[in-house]
């Protein structure tokens, strides 16, 4: 994740335009849930020789793009999106993996 | 005055349109279509969540549906002891909003499965489960990709103990329970219910199974539970 705010127009205080951000939230199955998928392919990878794989869990990769006024605060709503819908609790596990910024000469 | 029976039809869901033709047909109920949008349920005196693909099963299945306008007024339903019955879709609706513990998952086959199964119910009587006897079997199809039942080990022995494992998937005689589970579920589960036994979801389809024309109508012994729900008769 990068600590530096991007840059976006001069504004402050009321007309204060807040930097957009792309984050990436990664969600897999927790551990002990069945994944047929991730079965399948690694089922598919042992059979083109790859001997060595012992197991594949198959997940998936959300992009979000949203506007917050820093780094730290697009997290952490992409971590309250995560928790309220992104993820299901139940069956998955997620991370926030990256938090980078969009359009910076914007 | 609780009059009819809701079907709710969100964007993408199928079984509503034969859900609403059996109960106001083979079964003889006054039902409606309920709207995703619709804030009111007042006049309705139960809710079947139906099957079919809601928002396209995107994300999860039931994960967007569970944020429809109609959801709100459903959950207040259900918490004041209503009747609520999911099938497919609907039961994976009912455990995205929480109002039924556990998650459905891929079938461990990966394949989308649709034939007829047979299902045991011998759990605890819920609203919709007062008309099977304990033990009866019932010939039903499913149709899903999504419908091995998980919730972790705990979850599962409280279901269990409290007799809210409300039907498995058996062989034609009600025997091999579990062993005759197409889809990989939980301890072969097809159903289960909440601790109050007004909600309960169910993956194989009833409404499916309610004329002999289209190859039986054992699932309109689950059915006809809604009878009992209407205080105006047709």
């Amino acid at each position: 994740m990068t600590g530096k705010d991007p840059a976006v127009g001069e504004g402050t205080g009321d007309g204060v335009v807040e930097p957009t951000w792309l984050v990436e939230v990664i969600v897999t199955p927790k551990t002990g849930v069945n994944d047929p998928q991730g079965e399948a392919i690694r089922g598919g990878l042992q059979s083109l020789g790859y001997a060595g794989v012992r197991g594949v869990r198959a997940g998936k990769v959300i992009r979000v793009e949203l506007a917050a006024e820093s780094a730290a605060a697009a997290r952490a709503s992409a971590t309250e999106m995560a928790d309220r819908l992104l993820a299901n609790p139940v069956i998955e596990s997620y991370h926030v993996s990256a938090v980078s910024p969009v359009g910076v000469d914007a | 005055m609780s009059d009819r029976i809701g079907v709710v039809s969100f964007p993408g869901s199928n079984g509503d349109t034969d859900a609403l033709h059996a109960l106001t047909g083979a079964v003889g109920v006054p039902a409606r279509m309920v709207d995703h949008r619709e804030t009111d349920l007042s006049g309705v005196a139960a809710v079947v969540v139906p099957g079919g693909f809601s928002y396209g099963d995107h994300l999860r299945c039931g994960a967007i549906a569970r944020f429809a306008p109609v959801m709100a007024p459903l959950r207040a339903f259900a918490e004041r002891g209503g009747p609520v019955l999911g099938i497919c879709n609907g039961f994976q609706v009912l455990t995205e909003a929480h109002l039924l513990p556990g998650a459905l998952l891929r079938n461990r086959t990966l394949r989308f499965h649709c034939f007829w199964t047979h299902v045991r119910f011998d759990g605890a009587p819920t609203a919709w489960t007062g008309q099977v006897a304990d033990g009866a079997v019932l010939r039903l199809p499913v149709a899903h990709g999504e419908g091995a039942y998980y919730a972790d080990d705990a979850t599962l022995d409280r279901l269990e103990a409290t007799g809210r494992v409300v039907a498995r998937y058996c062989d034609a005689g009600g025997d091999a329970v579990g062993v005759a589970n197409p889809n990989g579920s939980a301890r072969g589960i097809a159903a289960i219910a909440n601790a109050a036994g007004n909600v309960v979801g169910i993956m194989p389809h009833p409404e499916r199974a309610s004329d002999a024309l289209i190859g039986g109508d054992d699932g309109l012994r689950l059915l006809r539970a809604a009878l009992e729900f209407v205080n105006v008769p047709v």
